[in-house]
Formats: C-alpha cells, structure tokens, sequence
C-alpha cells in the first residue's frame, strides 16, 4: 500500500485515502481530431515497468487532484506535483535523473 | 509411547492443570503447554488424517511449520477450524477436534485411499475422475467431498470480538528470537521507535532450548534480562504473540494479536496490527527441514528440532527410544537432550560419510552409536513407529541392520524463513554449501525512498550458527536505526554485538531423497508436502509429464499449497523436481512467497467492520418518520429510501398499486432528499456547464430550470438531473441519488486538471437540504394549505423556481415533473425538513395524504417514458440511442462525450433504441428479457435485436407495460417481436411510443 505526499495539503497520504487516476499529461482530443488522436487519447495508456506519471486524488483528504511521479518496478517515489501541470516540471525531472542517471525521459 | 516427564519442562508451569478435550476424550496438561505437547503428554501421537490418502498423521514439528496437526477448537458459533496445535496454548476447557477423519480418527474410509494410491497419482484432480462424466457427478465427487478436504467451516457467525490499530515505527523487528531481540536493542539505542513483534508467546527463540550462552549468561538468563531492558524503553513497543503476516508496498506491514484464547465476554480475543515502519528487520529464523526417506511420514517421525522443543520446553517424551537420522551436526543437540532428560538414543544415522565434529565427538563419548554414511531405508510400523531399518545413504536401500525405537527425529538441515523478505519482491541467492536459499541483500525489496525496506537479520539471512545470528541481528539493527530511525547516525548504537558461545558446526551434506539410489518403491512412500499429501514419485511423475516450471509443477501436484505454503516442503520439493530435470536448483527457482505468513482468522481482518457498522448508513432528514410508519427499504448506495409503504397487511404489490393511484387521482409525497444538489457558482460557471452538459445552461434564464444530460468521454450517458439557476453566477445542478458524489468528483477532474484556470467553484449540498416532492392534481391545493407563496399557475410555471417562506419555513419550490403530474420539489434546509413533511402531511389530509416510495416513482416515470439512469443505460447507452437528441446543443462545439458520440458505430443506424412494449395478452415482460431475431450466431445462439430495460405493471392503464432498446426501434412501430422468458414461453410485444400516459402532458400543464 503506497504513501503518497498530497502537495496540496502536504499530507503523506495512506493509498487507502488516495483514488487512482491513470496515467497523468494527456491530452484531451474533442470535435474535429481524428479517430487515431481520439482513440489514443480515449485507450492508448503507457504501462510501463520503471517511471511513471499517474494522477491521483486526495480523495478522503483534501480532495484535490495532485501527480505522482514513481518507479512501478521498485515503488520509489521520485516527486508529487501540482495536478496544473501540462508536463512534468524541470525539478521532477531532476529528481528522476538524480535517481536514474540514463533516463532519457518520457517516451 | 509419549509420556510426560517427572521433570523439567522450562514452559509449563505444573501447579496449574489444565482440563481440556481431544475428539470427546478428557485430557489434563499444564499451563504453558501447547495443544500439541498437551496431546503428546497424554500419549495422542495420532492427531490426523492426511488430505488425499487419509494417512494416520502424527506431530511432526513444534510451531508454525506443523503441517498435519491441524484441529478444529472450539464448539457452536467459537469453533474455528485448522487451528495448528503447535502453535494454540492450552488453556481450561478447549475442545479440540481432528479433521479429515470421517467416520473417526482411529478407522475411517479414506484409507482405502490409500490402498488405492494407484488411482490418485500428481495431477489426479485433473485426469483420474473426469471421465466417464457420470461416475465423477454420481460417485467420486460425493465420497472426495466427504472424505477430504482441510477442515470444515464455521457454520454460525463469529461470536468473537475483533478490533484492528494502526501503529507507526522507524523500525519494525518481526522475530523475537536472539538475532531479533539484538536488533532491536541496537535500533532501540539510538532513540528510535522500535516495535518488536514474537509470534509465540516466548522470547529467544531457539537459543534456550539449544543450551547456547550469551555473553557468559545462560541464553534464557541473557533474553530475561535484555527483555526487561526493552520493556524499560519509552521508545519500544514489544508485542508477544503477534504474528507479522505480510510486508506491503512502502513499508506497510499487517500483523496478528492473539489478546485472548478464550476472551471473556465483550473482551475482543485477536487484534490487528496495521503498520507503516520505516525499516522492516525480518529476524523470523529459520525452519529445519525433514529427510525423504520411506515411511518419513509415519507418527513418531519428527523434526529434530521439535522432539528438542518438547523435551526442554514442555518435558515430553516422544518414546523411550529416539533414533537421529540427520545430514548436519545441528540434529545431535536432540540427542544431547534426550540423554539429559534420561531418554535412549540407540542410534545416530548420519548420511555423511563422516562425522568428526564437535558434537558428534560429544555424543560418541557419552557412548551413543554415532554411524556414518548410513540412512533409513524405511520406517516400520503403520498408526505409529515400530523400528527403523537401516542402509547405507549411498545405496539403493538394501537393509543392514533393523533398529526398534517408538520415535524418529530427522533432520535435513535448515531453510531461512524468507517469506517476510520476499512479499515485496525480495530476490533470494542459492547457498551452495549449505544447500539453502537466503535472501540477496544486493536485490531487496525497495520502499519509497528506492532503499531497501526490509533488512533480514539472524537465521533468516542465512546466519544459521549463534554466534553469527547475533552479530548479524546487532548490525541489522544499528543499520535500521540508521537509515529509518530521525536521530543522525552518529547517534547510532556503538555498542559491540552480544557475542554467543556454541560448538562449531561441521558443514551439512544435501540429501534430497534417502537412500540416494532409492527406486520407485521407496519413492512412493517418502513425503514432500505432509498437509498435501505430495510424494518424490508425484513431483518425478509431474516432471516426466512435462509439468517442469516450479509453478507449474506446484500447481499440478499441489506441493507447498493450501495452509502450509511449503514451510517444510519447499526445497526438498525443488530439490527434486531439479534432480528430476537436471537443472540446478537455482536454475528452478522458487514459487513465489505470498502474505499471510500463516493463517489469520477472517475476523481480525474484518474487525469491527461487521453487521450493522459494516458501511455507514446515510438516512434523509424523514429516516424515522418512515421507519415508524413501516416504510419497505431499498437500498440506494448508501442510502436507504422506502420502497413502499405498505399499510394493514398489504403486500408490496398492492402498496405501490394504492400509491401510484393516489399520485395520479390526488396527491402523493415524495422525499426526494436524497437527490444530488451541487452547487456551481463563479464568472466560468455557465461555459463549464456547457461543457458538462449534452445541451446549453448558459443561456438558462435566472429562476428558470432546464432537464441535462452527462455524458462520459465516450460519448454514453452517465447522469441526468434538472439545472436551476439561482443568480447571474451560480447554478444548483440536480443528480441522480446515487450519482451525486461520483459527478461532483467528476466536475472537480474537469476543474483541477483540465480547465485549472476557469473561475468555477462547486460544493456538494446533497444532505444540506431535505426535498420533498408533492405530486398531483391537488398538489397546488396542498401548498396553498400551507401558505406564503403564491404557487399559482401564473404566478410559478412549469419548469421555473421561487424562494420564499412555506408556511413559516424558509423553501425554495422547483415546478419540475418526473410523473407527469402537477409536482412541486420544495427544498428547505435540512434541519428542518422532517417538520416541512409533518406540515405537509397534515396540509394533504383531506386529499388522503399518501407517502409513496421509489417503486411508485418508478412505475410513474416509466408510464410517461421518462428514462431512469441505470435502467434505460449501462454505460453503453448514448443519449442518442434514448431518443433524447432534443436536449444535444447542435450548435456547441464541443462538450463532453461529442467527440465519442461521433464514432461510427455510434451513428450507425442498426443501433439499438428505446422504445415502448406492450405485451399482447397484457402481462408483465421479465425484466432484462431479450427480443430475439431469425438466424444464429457464430457460438450457435440465437441472434437478438433487443431487450427490455424498464418493465411494470401500470396500475393507471391496468396493464404492463415496458420500454426496451430494440434495432432500429422507433422505425419498427407497430410490429410485433418475441421474448423468451426463463421457463421457455416466448411473450410477443409490440413495439410502440415509449409515452403510455397523457401524450399531450396536459396534466401537468395546469
Ligand atoms: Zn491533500
């Protein structure tokens, strides 16, 4: 059961107080995309073993959405963000580097 | 026989007696006895019956190990079944019973089982009995199920109390043997909060029993006395008798309470224990593992270990003569205590061509024949040991010698407990030259921090030896302190490592079946798996047959499975199925180590999580008023609404039929408070509103309300409710009873991750407000009663909102209609909602003042067609498809779902789409019936082309009627399709409008 710092309200959070919610920077795709931009946006998700980017909510806690960034392969927790991110801020970058000096970033 | 001593016993207390019954049998034993030393003592060597072939099974080992006794204790709703003897104290009064005995212990049928082993080879679940089909349903099934299976259920609730605490720790010691207990004062040196958790009732582990010292002290002197050191420490926490059960992500760990064997009343007998520790010390030791060799299985053949444990704990005897066979130097510290206890040891069998060491040396002087190189060819007697006979390890079994003895402690080295290391993913390292799997302190499991979160410590890093099993606890400890604990690790503890004295040790030699060149006879008798009845021949066969992945092979023979998880089995298992292929062990590997440790009663995970607190229960402002008027409740989430209020001996039917006329004909109530309300206030408000909804509620006039629609990304239906617009900025958005906090959660993703810079705000105001619905045609009449607004149909239109004061209390009336009839919901604030009914109530008294419940709103809704959000959809239902284009904005350019609802296949004409039924006779379609259609499909089944989604009989039209979504329905008027119901009629409906009541809505408009 994961522990995750709520930025928000700066909570360690029990994932039991947390609600998934997938993978975290997609973009949204509405009228006018085609099928292929629509369909990814709608089912295409990044499973990957090692880094990942989720979104998560404080859901019995503050309520308020925040972003995960974390191995799914050693359970490390590199940083937690503010869910107003449109991609993961430079200081989540370094941590991850800081920790995985090969990364080569979000594929 | 086993006997209990004239003396010693360092565990039982012999000025307490204890009663208590085995099989119906009055026993006495000794405080401090376990159910099993107790059963011993009084000669119960026979305590078993094995799972498959019924075997007599006596004690084989002395704590969680145990695979064959496993009793049933307990009588009525306090029995609980495959309690391990080994590990339950004896206490006054248990009432013990075996299992797997049926008819009885000393005779039963499954032996014939075993007589005809022949038919119940590896992997007979899935070929010996499937066919031919009947003699499985008819003959085999019925005589396995009696005759096998571990335990029976409870059949009446738990009568015992649970509770359940969190606990934090920078360092969570799981074992209080000698390593552990050297952990945690290491850890607990440096400040830091330290629990550690014994799973037994004792402290020290082994080390008593096995007459080590501790610095200079007596090892059992050396635990007194760093016992009353910890307890002395603010900062440790020691809890005995707690099982740690699992290792979770991040460090989160469960662990087991026993608080008492038989509680008294209101005193709740287990706890369990939900940890969050920064560093894990697994220090839970190691499990002595048993030779194969024929009739190992036999009772009176013991782990070596455990006939030590009896004999200095609880002074049993297993028999007066006690035969060692063994490939280690460990087994003859056994010897050694049955000598001191004035027992016989005829003969030590060590499958190593020699055995020079200090202990064998100890033993040979005190003139016990020690013989090397030889084994146990088998085990002579049937319910119990007779004698054993002799070979030599490096042959084929050709007996030499025939040795009579009543018990056999065996020893095939020692195993680290590596399940805590392993639940989180824990990697394990082969040890060659003591045959083991250790943990590999280079792949630990990780916590958040990417360090490692457990640290195995003592035996169960592989420190099998004292001296280094308390070198290694102290250092696991300080590093714990270090890594996990807040002090600086200068702070750390420098204090050098308790050091033990005990005998040097002789390497061990592996031996994996006894002789080494035994054949398949002898194969056939030796047990891996006791609990699951797994053999050398059954793991040999399952290779031959292919089954070469440990896991597979688990699974096809069943070894290591069920309560045991492979305790004793696991590597003698791998061992031979690896001789079996030809592959190194390591090449194997093993199964994969899963929580609990052992068993935990279902209860202590439940807590006090059960009957009437199991969930919250969310009651309307009006709960009670219905409650004492009889209401019929239906659960909606977790809220309880009445379904009907049934008057005099009514039954339901009738109830919802007086209902449903009252509405139409005069005036019914409604309590509605359950019903979404968030509010939506803020400059962006009415553009967020355009997004959410399918149609426009920006261009909602103030004190106007107008009906939405939500939809999912995908484009299919997720809620619906009525929109009021309370000022230029806010909006209260209405939603489905069990939809409110699911759509306000999904209007805060929109806001927090999508649109984070709209000015919007929403609060949920669902239990702020009772609403209550007063529907009819003397609706207006009722309000009148009441007075303060004028509710005129000038004044209040249809589809509007006021605000004012009803009769003294401060409301706001919305004019909507989910029945088609004249209806006000008035919302007042929730305090005073029960006194807004009462007055009501009283107000409608000379129109017959009805109550009704969801079923009549429901039966009412579904008269006029109006759809219900998980009947008429199921998340792949699109407003489309409901008819409901005219609440769609064509000219938005965009809101969610319209991307989705663009797709082809959602546009594509064949689509299923709701319409009315009405059954040709007049009677009620079953609910969820199919509309079937010419032809089959490729599984042979017949094509349908729809189904029922609402379906009730309409006391208004005095017949049933439905709706459905039936293909291409509303191009299909008129004709007429099949439904085949469950008992094969087929009922034909015509497809018709979805409206069966006042088409027009005329009554509504007045
Ligand atoms: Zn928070």
């Amino acid at each position: 059961m994961l522990t995750l710092t709520c930025p928000n309200c700066g909570v360690a959070a029990d994932e039991t107080e947390l609600a998934p919610g997938g993978e975290a920077h997609l973009k949204r795709f509405g009228p006018g995309a085609s099928d292929d931009d629509f369909e990814a946006y709608m089912f295409a998700r990044a499973n990957p073993k090692g880094i990942h980017f989720e979104r998560w909510r404080h859901a019995y806690g503050c309520g308020k959405w925040f972003l995960a960034a974390r191995c799914t392969a050693t359970l490390e927790v590199f940083a937690t963000y503010p869910a107003q991110s449109a991609a993961p801020p430079e200081a989540v970058l370094a941590a991850i580097r800081a920790r995985r000096p090969g990364w080569e970033g979000r594929s | 026989m086993s006997t209990r001593l004239a003396t010693g016993g360092r565990l039982i207390d012999r000025t307490r007696p204890l009663g208590f019954s085995f099989d119906g049998a009055r026993l006495r034993g000794y405080a401090g006895d376990t159910l099993a030393s107790a059963l011993l003592a009084n000669d119960r060597m026979l305590v078993g019956r094995s799972f498959k072939y019924h075997r007599p099974r006596g004690i084989l080992a002395s704590g969680a190990e145990e695979p064959n006794a496993l009793l049933g204790l307990g009588t009525g709703a306090r029995f609980e079944p495959n309690v391990r003897a080994t590990q339950q104290p004896l206490f006054e009064g248990a009432t013990a019973t075996s299992q797997n005995a049926w008819p009885s212990l000393a005779f039963d049928i499954g032996i014939l089982n075993d007589l005809a082993a022949r038919l119940l080879p590896a992997g007979f679940y899935y070929k010996t009995f499937i066919h031919p089909r009947p003699f499985w349903k008819h003959l085999f099934e019925p005589v396995i199920r009696r005759a096998a299976g571990l335990g029976r259920a409870p059949r009446e609730a738990d009568a015992d109390r649970y509770e359940q605490l969190y606990a934090f720790a920078d360092v969570l010691v799981a074992g209080g043997g000698v390593a552990g207990i050297a952990a945690a004062l290491a850890a607990a040196a440096t400040g830091a909060r330290v629990i550690l958790a014994e799973q037994t009732a004792h402290w020290g582990g082994r080390a008593p029993v096995d007459g080590d010292r501790i610095d200079g002290q007596a090892a059992a002197e050396w635990v007194a006395a760093a016992l009353a050191r910890l307890g002395a420490m603010p900062n440790v926490t020691l809890l005995p008798r707690t099982m740690v059960a699992g290792v979770y992500d991040h460090g989160y760990v469960l662990a087991e309470e026993t608080l008492a064997d038989d509680p008294a009343p209101g005193h709740a007998r287990r706890r369990l224990w939900r940890i969050r520790a920064r560093r894990i010390i697994a220090a839970t030791g190691a499990i002595e593992r048993p030779l194969a060799f024929a009739g190992n299985d036999r009772p009176g053949v013991m782990l070596a270990s455990a006939v030590r444990d009896y004999v200095v704990n609880w002074a049993v005897s297993p028999g007066d003569r006690t035969v060692i066979v063994t490939n280690n130097d460990d087994a003859y510290r056994t010897a050694l205590a049955l000598l001191d206890a004035g027992l016989a040891v005829p003969a030590i069998l060590d499958a190593r061509p020699e055995a020079t060491g200090a202990l064998p040396a100890a033993l040979r002087a005190r003139g016990v024949r020690v013989e090397a190189g030889r084994a146990v060819a088998r085990v002579l007697g049937r319910g119990r040991v007779r004698a054993v006979q002799t070979c030599l390890q490096a042959g084929e079994g050709a007996v030499i010698d025939e040795i009579p003895c009543e018990a056999v402690a065996m020893s095939g080295g020692w195993s680290p407990v590596v399940h805590l290391w392993s639940h989180c993913g824990g990697k394990l390292r082969w040890d060659e030259g003591r045959a083991m799997f250790a943990p590999d302190p280079a792949r630990p499991p990780t916590g958040a921090d990417g360090a490692a979160m457990v640290i195995a410590a003592g035996a169960a890093s592989g420190a099998l030896h004292a001296t280094d099993c308390l070198r290694d606890g102290h250092e696991a400890g300080r590093r714990a302190a270090a890594e996990g604990g807040s002090m600086p690790p200068e702070a750390a503890s420098p204090a050098e490592a308790p050091h033990a004295e005990a005998p040097a040790e002789a390497p061990l030699m592996p031996v994996w079946r006894m002789p080494q060149g035994a054949g398949v006879r002898l194969a056939a008798k030796m047990w891996l798996d006791f609990q699951n009845d797994v053999k050398v021949s059954d793991v040999e066969l399952a290779a031959r047959e292919g089954y070469q992945s440990v896991e597979h092979a688990k699974r096809y023979t069943t070894l290591g499975m069920a309560t045991d998880q492979g305790k004793t089995s696991n590597i003698n298992g791998l061992a031979v199925l690896a001789g079996a292929i030809d592959a190194p062990i390591p090449a194997v590997g093993t199964t994969t180590f899963r929580p609990p440790y052992t068993p935990v009663v279902i209860g202590t995970l439940a807590g006090e999580a059960r009957g009437a607190v199991f969930q919250p229960l969310r009651r309307t402002p009006i709960h009670g008023w219905h409650e004492a008027r009889g209401a019929h409740w239906e659960p909606v989430g977790q809220w309880r609404r009445p379904y009907c209020f049934p008057q005099g001996g009514e039954s339901h039917a009738d109830a919802v039929r007086r209902e449903v006329l009252a509405v139409r004909n005069a005036v019914g109530l409604l309590d509605a408070s359950t019903l979404g309300k968030i509010l939506v206030k803020g400059p962006d408000a009415g553009r967020f509103l355009d997004m959410l909804y399918t149609g426009v509620m920006s261009t909602l006039p103030v004190g106007k309300c107008r009906y939405g629609l939500m939809c999912n990304e995908n484009g299919f239906l997720s809620d619906d409710g009525v929109v009021a617009r309370l000022s230029e900025d806010t909006f209260l958005c209405h939603t489905t009873s069990g939809g409110a906090d699911r759509i306000h959660g999904w209007m805060e993703d929109w806001l927090q991750c999508e649109w984070w810079d709209w000015k919007v705000y929403t609060a949920n105001l669902t239990e702020q407000y009772a609403q209550i619905a007063v529907v009819g045609p003397k609706a207006r009449a009722v309000l009148e009663g009441l007075g303060g607004i004028d509710v005129s149909a000038e004044a209040f239109p249809f589809m509007a909102w006021v605000e004012g004061t009803l009769g003294g209390i401060p409301a706001r009336i919305y004019r909507i209609s989910f029945s088609g009839e004249l209806s006000y919901e008035i919302a007042v604030p929730a305090a005073r909602g029960l006194e807004l009914w009462e007055r009501l109530m009283d107000a409608a008294a000379p129109h017959g003042a009805t109550p009704y419940g969801t079923e009549a709103l429901h039966v009412l809704r579904a008269e006029k067609g109006f759809i219900m959000i998980g009947d008429e959809t199921d998340g792949t239902v699109t407003p489309q498809d409901l008819n409901l284009g005219w609440a769609i904005s064509k000219k938005k350019a965009d809101y969610l779902g319209k991307r989705g609802q663009e797709r082809s296949f959602l546009t594509h004409p064949d689509r299923w789409r709701l319409v009315g039924l009405e059954t040709l006779d007049g009677s009620v379609l079953p609910d969820g019936a199919y509309a079937v259609a010419e032809g089959t499909n490729a599984n042979g089944q017949r094509n349908t082309q729809g189904r029922v989604t609402s379906t009730y009989f309409s006391p208004t039209l005095g017949r049933g009627i439905a709706m459905g979504l039936i293909a291409r329905g509303p191009e299909r008027m008129g004709e007429v399709v099949g439904f085949p119901t469950l008992d094969g009629r087929v009922v034909q409906a015509r497809i018709c409008d979805p409206v069966f009541y006042d088409k027009a809505g005329e009554k509504q408009n007045v």
